[in-house]
């Protein structure tokens, strides 16, 4: 195997840099990762083979589905996130963050508190039922003052920085905490029933409701989801690849045109249902826009590579960096398609939209954070990874994972919507929703294989990141020099 | 104060929302590719990321 050396003279900085957060972050990152895949697993086998239920009202697909989203988006990518933000804002600002160790360890255990609590929560049936926003209105309190914190850190460090300009990377991370707080706020707008109850009704009622929740959700895809992993990938990608990102100039345009056409786009997800009609539309037509940033940004990031691909075959962290681009490519290919009604019309309340969103989540979300942690964690423990070959079974798991999961969906989905909308000679239905949940079967069992697949992967992750971490040091060493063989 | 009622017709704001957010597009497109000199001053700031470890 190919020799990538990196000189990493900025390891020697650990008393300039706030790395202990960072550190802590990103071992909650691999905790979350696992916990969450796992939840996943678990339910996608109840649908496949719902004796798994054992008749324990705690762990039917309800209940723990919630505990799987949760688990991976805010306890994984979110503590992915506050790990390479808080490293990205520093290093490219060449600041320390701003607010002190306190400041910052609070918003780590305030985020850990927050999704360790809901997740246990969903559990026992404490839900607010507003898809990928379940967390009970005392959650939402504590959330809205870590990241109120999390926003006062970013912005501090950045008026403090070194640097005169502003890295690309930070506008995606500073849009993404804005927009979430937004997001977050809004959505949660509720009065608990009592003070000291965990139940609460919404301020919103009916489609006015749905359209809040949802201008939330498809935001939580594109801001959290989207916009923040872009941060991630405006950074690692040239750090990996050893040279700049391809067009700085394309990079501002992508950040203005995405941050702007995200906002509208919501409504999508409720075509066909009581909203109005020329909602859908406008949101369908934004929808489309969306491509034309997420497909530059896409070009930007792979064409980073320009005039170095043979990288491909020798840095299996590369590897994942590129092939979550290429995921990113596709989802948001496949995304706008289906917010157009026709589409819809088919593809809604299918597995296809289940398809549609683990291509972004797994191939997309996952496989940026897993090339950035492999690039991050042995640079801030000063040592190099454990095993080159694992991370490079890990890349293989993971991408045969995603490639049977949304497959599987694509087929089930598919065949789902034409079931459904089928009419024999005397115009009834032709099947009944039973028959159609039945021919799916194999289709679930495929899936969860690809989750396994999927989430060995991730084990694997874990235990190359164990040994790393075992092997490494948290003391400064001036010059150090990471061979990654 | 009556001409602020002009702004609660949708068949008002809506074009003119149009205008302000395409305007603001080509001002941006312009900012970024419309001058060679800061063009390249913009370019120059990709390797950031790349400086951050000579620091």
């Amino acid at each position: 195997m190919a020799t990538a050396s990196v000189t990493t003279a900025g390891v020697g900085t650990s008393e300039q840099y706030n790395y202990d957060i960072v550190r802590k972050f990103a071992i909650m990152t691999l905790v979350w990762g696992a916990i969450g895949m796992f939840v996943g697993v678990y339910i996608a086998s109840e649908l496949a083979f719902p004796f798994l239920n054992f008749d324990s009202a705690y762990i039917t697909f309800g209940r723990l589905r919630p505990v799987h989203t949760s688990g991976v988006i805010f306890g994984f990518g979110g503590s992915a996130l506050f790990a390479t933000s808080y490293y990205v804002v520093q290093r490219t600002c060449q600041a320390r963050l701003f607010g002190g160790e306190r400041l910052a360890n609070f918003t780590f255990w305030g985020w850990q508190a927050a999704v360790a609590l809901s997740a246990l929560g969903y559990m026992f049936g404490y839900t607010q039922a507003r898809e990928y926003a379940e967390m009970v209105w005392p959650v939402d309190l504590l959330i809205l003052v870590v990241w109120v914190s999390y926003l006062a850190i970013y912005v501090g460090t950045l008026m403090k920085r070194k640097q005169p300009h502003i890295y690309v990377a930070n506008w995606f991370y500073l849009a993404f905490i804005l927009a979430t707080a937004l997001l977050h706020i809004f959505n949660n707008l509720q009065v608990p029933v009592k003070l000291f109850s965990l139940e609460s009704y919404s301020l919103f009622s009916g489609t006015q409701d749905a359209m809040t929740q949802w201008w939330y959700g498809h935001n939580a895809v594109g801001f959290f989801l989207t916009a923040a992993f872009l941060g991630m990938m405006y950074y690692f990608v040239p750090k990996q690849a050893g040279r700049p990102v391809y067009s700085y100039r394309l990079s501002i345009l992508h950040f203005w045109a995405i941050i702007f056409l995200y906002m509208w786009a919501g409504a999508h997800h409720l075509h066909w249902t009581a909203l109005p009609d020329w909602t859908g539309t406008l949101a369908a037509t934004f929808s489309i826009m969306l491509l034309l940033p997420s497909w530059g940004g896409m070009i930007n990031g792979i064409m980073t590579l320009s005039g170095a691909w043979d990288k491909l075959r020798t840095d299996p962290v590369i590897r994942f960096l590129i092939v979550a681009l290429s995921f990113y490519g596709m989802s948001t290919f496949e995304g706008p398609m289906m917010s157009l009604k026709d589409v819809n019309a088919l593809s809604h309340y299918t597995d296809w939209t289940v398809g549609h969103v683990h291509s972004g989540a797994l191939g997309w979300v996952a496989m940026i954070t897993f090339g950035s942690m492999y690039h991050m964690v042995p640079r801030i423990w000063n040592t190099q990874m454990y095993s080159l070959r694992l991370i490079n079974v890990h890349f293989w798991l993971a991408t045969i994972g995603v490639l049977l999961y949304i497959v599987a969906m694509w087929i089930s989905g598919i065949m789902q919507g034409l079931m459904w909308r089928a009419f024999d000679d005397f115009g009834n239905l032709q099947y009944s929703f039973v028959e159609s949940v039945a021919v799916a079967h194999p289709f679930y069992v495929m899936r969860a294989l690809g989750g396994a697949f999927f989430l060995t992967g991730m084990i694997i992750m874990c235990y190359n990141m164990y040994r790393t971490i075992r092997q490494g040091s948290t003391e400064a060493h001036a010059g150090l020099n990471v061979a990654t063989a | 104060m009556e001409w602020l009622l002009w702004f609660t017709r949708f068949e008002n704001t809506k074009p003119l929302s149009l205008a302000i957010f395409f305007i603001v597009f080509c001002g941006i497109l312009f900012y970024v590719f419309g001058s060679k000199k800061r063009g390249e001053r913009l370019e120059s700031h990709k390797n950031i990321p790349l400086q951050d470890d000579e620091i």
